[in-house]
């Protein structure tokens, strides 16, 4: 090969948008590294010199390159993606490759490998550029199917496994129709020039054809001009873009492998994960509020949207978020955007309450007699008494020594007021039950609320050990303290997003279950589990949304027709009472109608 | 004389012209479930804050629409938000939002 020229202004579109991009990437890199805490920049250090980073290597390949997740998510989606992203990755590599081993002086000129075509002529002396022409055919030929599938995508997006996608804003569809226009305009370009750089069977069959129409390479240049703007547009357009996940997502996936989590405020890690939000749109279908309630806008694609614009709707979007998980559990980058919604809703103006306000709680009487359990029923637990009642019954019968904690009326746990943003009043009730917690001197707390329970898991670094009432059955069953009889019902279990989701307590209530009935398995069960839209995590949700959500949830559940939805959640019970003709019972009530109690 | 257990209220005149009529109108647009309330009083029924102390939903939300919210600010505070009365309402009124947006005003109008 042999150089035919080095320069032409052609490459000037894209050389401005190239150093316009790595300027912009570099100076937003320095300020969210250094808006990291010590600690965590710390962490980033050990991170990066350590083999963490091998680690962290991997997961960009496979999930920056390859998007295993979207993979798994839907095969025709992956491939799409997968053949733009590694297609692309690829064909710079090799391009990189090219100028090193064809044209090593002007390796440092950087725009010369994007357009080596241009720039070099076919000897017969050289190799014919044989095998890396072919590679770089083939990958051409990849991209371009990935954007052929793109464009599909428009217009049947059912075919790749989702129902909803996202409204594009200005700035996505600049840098989307640029982004889809780059490849065939390399396509032509390349084609045109191919009978004097030559080129493999894509480039080289299309030179084929156009060498009818342009044989001088010096009239393909508008061609050359035209490829060179749209990737100057794309690459100018890609930071105010969904397309910023690009850059993004690398560092959050070396962070997140450092052991760096979001912190209690929107800097730092949190703006990464806000920026690295591709916008696919795989949040969209999860997202009960958007599939039952048909609020598309609360979805949290649109939430990280607004965030990152700084929209005045964020806050109430903020708050209107049941915090089900469901969009954590099915993003693709794993972007926490709870925890995003979370720091929104911590950073509202609201009054934060005088130190007195809750002085009218009850002191805690310290007792003689040290109980083995300490009960505690919760809030909503006292609105479904069947579940307590149940509960001491089952006590009574295995001879459990307890004592229960709020039989006179609960003090709320504190995590409604923490998810609410309100965190000095939450930690005022903190304070109180701890004490109360101390004082009765108990080994086991037993509480029958997923909500307490992940409050008291989480936040009150209790030094006994806390169980949620379904692992407590469990226990029980083990051990031989209680012997339900097994009958010949069928039941559905609903895994309660507190308790499943974010505690992975998946396997004791099926286990106490399949004891007891023959429980049948759900689409829901597990991982993918569905909100009841009781959540106290929402404050906006009106009751009419909710209760589409909890009908919808219902249907889902009891579509084979159980004998029973068996719930571990009082709030989940509550909400699906009358949503569904299907008896709706806790586990602690299923257990104690299957023993026999004199 | 003696006491028969009876008292005789002190006279209450409800000045709907001189009352704060603005926060009434800010929670409206805050959380406009409040319009629906019909003042059955099951929220404070079943209210945990109730229990121990003197907490009436019903009535804060009385006083606020009459525009009495002299000596609200006290009150508010002692709400867990744990959500009870949300679920207990007939109406389906989101309480819990009625009182954040009250709290809310509050703090705005310092």
């Amino acid at each position: 090969m042999q150089e035919r020229l080095s320069y032409d202004p052609f490459v000037l579109p894209f050389t401005f948008g190239m150093v316009y991009i790595i300027v912009y990437l570099i100076v937003a890199m320095a300020r969210v590294i250094n808006a990291l805490p010590k600690e965590d920049k710390q962490r980033l250090a050990k991170g990066i010199f350590s083999k963490k980073i091998f680690i962290s290597i991997k997961e960009i390949f496979l999930e920056c390159l390859i998007h295993r997740k979207i993979f798994k998510h839907n095969k025709w989606l992956g491939f799409m993606h997968m053949s733009i992203a590694f297609g692309w990755f690829m064909m710079i590599l090799l391009a990189h490759i090219e100028v090193k081993l064809y044209a090593p002086t002007r390796f440092n000129l950087p725009y010369y490998p994007i357009f080596f075509r241009y720039f070099m002529m076919e000897t017969e002396t050289t190799l014919r550029g044989g095998l890396l022409f072919f590679l770089m055919d083939f990958f051409l030929l990849l991209t371009l199917t990935g954007v052929g599938m793109a464009m599909y995508k428009r217009i049947n997006k059912r075919r790749f496994g989702m129902r909803r996608t996202t409204r594009l804003r200005l700035g996505d569809t600049i840098a989307m129709y640029t982004l889809w226009a780059i490849f065939p305009l390399r396509l032509l370009a390349e084609s045109f020039t191919s009978n004097v750089s030559g080129g493999s069977f894509l480039t080289r069959g299309f030179g084929l054809v156009f060498e009818n129409f342009v044989s001088n390479p010096d009239h393909t240049l508008p061609i050359w001009w035209a490829y060179s703007i749209a990737l100057g547009i794309f690459m100018v357009a890609l930071p105010h873009s969904r397309f910023m996940h690009i850059p993004t997502e690398m560092l959050l996936i070396v962070l997140r492998n450092s052991g760096i989590k979001v912190e209690k405020k929107n800097k730092g890690i949190a703006t990464i994960s806000i920026y690295s939000c591709s916008r696919c749109g795989m949040c969209l279908d999860p997202c009960q509020m958007v599939s039952a309630a048909r609020l598309n806008n609360r979805a949290s694609v649109y939430f990280l949207r607004q965030v990152r614009h700084k929209e005045k709707e964020t806050e109430n979007t903020a708050n209107a978020c049941l915090m089900c998980g469901r969009c954590v559990q099915a993003c693709p980058v794993g972007i926490d955007s709870c925890a995003i919604k979370q720091n929104v809703r911590d950073q509202r103006s609201l009054p934060t309450g005088t130190e007195q306000q809750y002085s009218y709680l009850p002191q805690p009487i310290a007792s003689e007699i040290k109980p083995e359990i300490l009960y505690f029923a919760g809030c909503m637990t006292h609105l479904t008494p069947g579940i307590k009642q149940s509960m001491e019954a089952i006590f009574k019968h295995a001879n459990v020594n307890y004592q229960f904690m709020d039989e006179k009326g609960s003090i709320c746990c504190g995590r409604p007021l923490l998810l609410a943003g309100q965190t000095a009043a939450g930690e005022r009730l903190i304070e109180t039950n701890k004490k109360i917690i101390a004082e009765s001197g108990a080994k086991i707390l037993v509480t029958s609320c997923p909500i307490c329970y992940r409050a008291f898991n989480e936040t009150y670094n209790l030094p006994i050990k806390v169980l949620h009432h379904t692992e407590y059955l469990e226990r029980l069953i083990d051990e031989g303290r209680i012997k339900p009889q097994k009958s010949l019902k069928n039941f559905v279990y609903h895994d309660s997003c507190e308790l499943s989701r974010y505690s992975n307590i998946y396997k004791q209530p099926r286990n106490v279950l399949r004891s007891i009935a023959y429980l049948q398995p759900t689409p829901y069960d597990g991982k993918d589990g569905i909100c009841c839209g009781g959540s106290i995590g929402s404050t906006l949700l009106t009751s009419t949304q909710r209760r589409k959500i909890a009908i919808d949830a219902a249907n889902k559940l009891t579509e084979k027709q159980p004998d029973c939805l068996v719930t571990s959640c009082p709030l989940c019970k509550k909400t699906f009472d009358n949503t569904t003709a299907t008896d709706v019972k806790d586990i602690a009530q299923v257990v104690k109608e299957a023993l026999i109690i004199e | 004389m003696p006491d028969f257990g009876y008292t005789i209220n002190k006279q209450r005149v409800i000045d709907l012209d001189k009352n704060d009529g603005q926060t009434v109108r800010r929670v409206r647009q805050l959380e406009p479930s409040i319009n629906i309330c019909i003042g059955c009083g099951t929220c404070t029924a079943t209210c945990s804050a109730n229990i121990f102390t003197e907490f009436n939903l019903r009535q804060l939300m009385l006083l606020v629409t009459r525009g009495e919210t002299a000596n609200l600010r006290k009150d508010i505070e002692k709400c867990m938000l744990c959500g009870k009365c949300m679920l207990a309402c007939p109406r389906g009124v989101n309480t819990r939002n009625v009182l954040l947006a009250i709290s809310r005003i509050f703090t705005e109008n310092e």
